[in-house]
């Protein structure tokens, strides 16, 4: 059962990555200067009055003690309590998580069809002009980090032309039924297809921003991965079959072509989920990135330290998926 | 009237040298004619110029390749395609590369039969089940659900030589289909091949280094050196009295024909020079007229 050991050796090996993203995150955001406390109170707070804070959040313990005390929570589910909103952490961070992977997944979902798109159209076409229009159109989305395509949306879509929302995840004084924050998924489960064009409209820009670098990088890679497939000898015996060239591309060459840039895209959509964290500012979307940039202003540390920790789950859980997907797609390591 | 008919045809690099000079050759209904020639003489680019699938490289510069009345190069693309998939099949060189490695065997071996002749999935397995046998293959219903990967070469080839005969093709061409086999496998597919070849009354377009092979299997052959046909004969003459010195070198280079105890000769220095000349003089014809 390659399928069980593949799944229990990662498991393992994500258990000790987080152990070790645990550790490095609680020293590290501690070395950097700035005292939480004296940032929450009033400037005219003494001494005396920061001192008993502390204590009471135990910041005046020893390092290794504050870790002992953490760590030990965090094994029961229990991340610490907010500085800032006083609030426990686990239930802020997994309030904000479903916005941020509705955001994530729709610009993977949007990278994945404008690459997928670039990739079989260049094949089609390829030593052509169309294929050229197309690598030009790629080396300029991949030379534009993923905010600044967020501005230039922002200009185009949100000021030269208002057609989507620049701020925010839902238009508040719309009536909202939600039960959970999975607004995109629950406005389509409720059949609120008014409420669903909303948040699209909101979420269309910054998924967007996101999604065009990784688009390109998608794009590329299938397209020359592709090509290569285009020649081996299979491919060419399905020609002498009668199918025509684009039924060639996609029922032929597609599937063997698509395993190496799956594996990229796994790590891609890891950084994609990072760059989460500025686009969601400058979208003002209320997500975990932007929660991660309060909480590193207001130097809220146990709330760092739990959206981090999340963050790591969030990407070792993606590359597990994205192993797993290539063993089901790859006839030959499933039944090795 | 011949069913594929190839007069004169020539192809070349693009813009470059040529790699096919006015070749013509017939396959008439249910022949078997043998290519031979050494390697890089162009017998692999003649099978691929007959069933549309030349290398984006090479350009055709004159010609005509008559399929059963059409010149296959006066039709668009997705005609030639269509045209050949329902009357001609490719048994390629290297079952290993051959067959896609994602796909089941099942579907590989009669996808054309429901995707472009319209049958329905209970007949295309009843077929895939039937030419399994014919290619005797046990096990039919297990191998139909395997992947490549998980079946030998010899199984493989089997494989591609049903799917070739799948849809009952007028014509084949086979390239070379023994040379990625091991000893012992080749010579069951060769009686393979020569066997449903006689049974279905295909015409076949053989391409081989090897004169016993010819022997076997080949009615007509014809004789290839640097892209020219230098000799278009029936296997009969051919190895009773070759015309052409080259084909006679060729011949005498095999060492079963002439004594077994002789040892390979190999083309003789004078003989290729004169060929060569020969090719010289027809690029210089070509130049000035
Ligand atoms: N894809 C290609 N692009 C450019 N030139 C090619 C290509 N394939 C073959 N050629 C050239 O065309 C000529 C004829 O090649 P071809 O494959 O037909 O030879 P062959 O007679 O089949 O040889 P072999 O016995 O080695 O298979 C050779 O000079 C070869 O270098
Ligand atoms: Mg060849």
């Amino acid at each position: 059962m390659p399928f069980l050991r593949i799944l229990l050796l990662r498991l393992l090996t994500t258990a000790i990555t987080l152990a070790g993203v645990a550790v490095i995150v609680f020293f590290v955001i501690r070395v950097v200067p700035g005292n939480p406390i004296a940032m929450m109170l009033p400037p005219g707070a003494t001494e005396a009055d920061i001192a008993r804070l502390s204590a009471l959040y135990g910041l005046d313990k020893p390092l290794v003690a504050q870790f002992g005390i953490w760590i030990a929570g965090v094994v029961q589910g229990d991340f610490g309590t907010s500085i800032t909103t006083r609030q426990p952490v686990l239930d802020l961070v997994l309030g904000r998580l479903p916005a941020t992977l509705e955001l994530s997944i729709m610009a993977l979902v949007m990278a994945c069809l404008l690459g997928g798109a670039a990739a079989l159209t260049g094949t089609r076409y390829r030593g052509g002009r169309t294929e050229g229009a197309i690598d030009v159109a790629n080396g300029m989305a991949l030379s534009v980090p993923d905010f600044l395509w967020g501005l230039v949306l922002i200009l185009l879509f949100g000021v030269l032309v208002p057609v989507f929302h620049i701020s925010g995840r839902v238009t508040p004084s719309l009536d909202l039924p939600f039960a959970t924050n999975f607004y995109l998924f629950e406005s389509l489960i409720r059949l609120r297809f008014d409420l669903w064009a909303d948040i699209v409209a909101h979420m269309f820009m910054p998924a967007l921003a996101l999604a065009i670098p990784l688009a390109a990088i998608i794009g590329q890679l299938l397209k020359q991965s592709l090509k290569e497939t285009m020649n081996l000898d299979y491919v060419t015996l399905a020609r002498t079959k009668g199918y025509g060239e684009t039924r060639v591309i996609l029922r032929e060459a597609l599937r063997n072509a698509a395993l190496p840039t799956l594996t990229l895209v796994g790590v891609q959509f890891t950084f994609l989920i990072g760059g989460t964290v500025i686009i969601e500012r400058l979208f003002s979307y209320e997500g975990l990135g932007n929660m991660a940039i309060d909480a590193v202003i207001n130097r809220d540390l146990p709330l760092i330290q739990g959206i981090v920790i999340l963050f790591a789950v969030i990407f070792t859980g993606v590359n597990l998926i994205v192993d797993l997907l290539y063993t089901v797609l790859n006839p030959r390591l499933r039944h090795g | 009237m011949s069913f594929l008919s190839v007069r004169n045809l020539s192809v070349r690099l693009k813009k470059g040298p040529p790699l096919l000079r006015r070749v013509s050759l017939e396959v008439a209904a249910g022949e078997v004619r043998g290519l031979v020639g050494e390697s890089g003489a162009g017998k692999s680019m003649i099978g691929k110029a007959v069933l549309g699938i030349l290398p984006p490289s090479v350009e055709v510069t004159e010609g005509e390749i008559v399929l059963d009345g059409v010149d296959l190069l006066r039709l668009t693309l997705t005609e030639r395609r269509r045209r050949i998939g329902a009357m001609a099949a490719l048994i390629p060189q290297d079952p290993l590369t051959a067959l896609n490695p994602s796909h089941r065997i099942g579907p590989q071996i009669t996808d054309r039969l429901v995707d472009i002749l319209g049958w329905t999935r209970a007949d295309a397995a009843a077929r895939a089940r039937e030419l399994l046998a014919e290619v005797q293959i046990p096990d039919p219903d297990r191998v139909l659900r395997s992947y490549p990967h998980e079946l030998s070469g010899g199984m493989r080839q089997r494989i591609l030589i049903a799917s070739a005969f799948a849809a009952e093709p007028k014509l084949i061409v086979a390239d070379e289909p023994t040379t990625a086999l091991d000893v012992t496998v080749q010579k069951q597919i060769l009686k393979l091949i020569a066997g449903m070849q006689a049974r279905h009354g295909t015409a076949l377009l053989f391409v081989t280094h090897d004169l016993g092979v010819v022997s076997k299997v080949c009615q007509r052959l014809s004789v290839l050196y640097a892209g020219m046909v230098v000799e278009d004969t029936s296997v009969a003459d051919f190895f009773a009295a070759p015309r052409h010195a080259y084909s006679a070198a060729l011949l005498a280079a095999t060492p079963k024909y002439t004594d077994p105890s002789a040892g390979l000769n190999p083309v003789p220095e004078a003989v290729i020079a004169a060929v060569q000349a020969e090719v010289a003089a027809f690029d210089r014809g070509r130049a000035h007229g």
